[in-house]
């Protein structure tokens, strides 16, 4: 089971069109990603609360399909 | 969602005051994640219960309804979800997972 960076990044910016999205590969088998999302949407969320609506996005294929996502998550600075 | 197991997360997490879901054991992670946060909670001194969801398959499942979080592991603290393995890194790294336990009168001491 795995997923490919773009199918990820696409999935992130149908949920969160603002967003810039970097994706690394961490090992090269479409099961283990890095991820940082930055976008306007996360002002005033806490961390939890915004990689939940990463996962959200995601439509329940991290823990799943996709085994691990190293997630970080940013407001922008002028958001 | 399993509602006894529900019902025994909800009392193991307001029963202690750190509680660590995670995957093998604090001496045998089964998982880099779950060891790292070990790693992080050894490094703070702080006494916490671990539960491994390897032993226990409706706990491994419920516990992602329960928190709305989909992997393991998962850090409680006073019953309130902290995160997983990158937020508990993040807010080790920042001083915030120390300022956290310390607003909340739970000991922190030497490494373990």
């Amino acid at each position: 089971m795995a997923m490919d960076a773009s199918e990820i990044e696409t999935l992130i910016k149908a949920a969160l069109p603002d967003a810039v999205v970097r994706i690394e590969d961490l090992r090269g088998d479409g099961d283990h990603y890095a991820a940082y999302v930055e976008s306007a949407a996360f002002k005033g969320c806490s961390r939890v609360q915004q990689h939940q609506m990463v996962y959200k996005a995601l439509k329940g294929r991290v823990g799943d399909q996709l085994h691990a996502l190293a997630l970080q998550t940013a407001v922008p600075k002028d958001a | 969602m399993d509602a006894p197991t529900a019902d025994r997360i909800r009392r193991d997490i307001s029963e202690n005051d750190v509680v660590l879901f995670m995957k093998g054991t604090p001496v045998f992670p089964q998982c880099g994640f779950s060891a790292a946060v070990v790693q992080v909670l050894d490094q703070l001194g702080v006494k916490y219960k671990s539960f491994d969801v390897l032993l226990d398959p409706s706990l491994r499942e419920t516990i992602k309804g329960f928190s709305n979080w989909p992997t393991l592991p998962q850090l409680y603290v006073k019953a309130e979800f902290v995160g997983g393995c990158d937020i508990v890194r993040e807010m080790f790294q920042s001083g915030e997972l120390a300022e956290l336990l310390k607003s909340k009168g739970i000991a922190t001491g030497a490494p373990a």
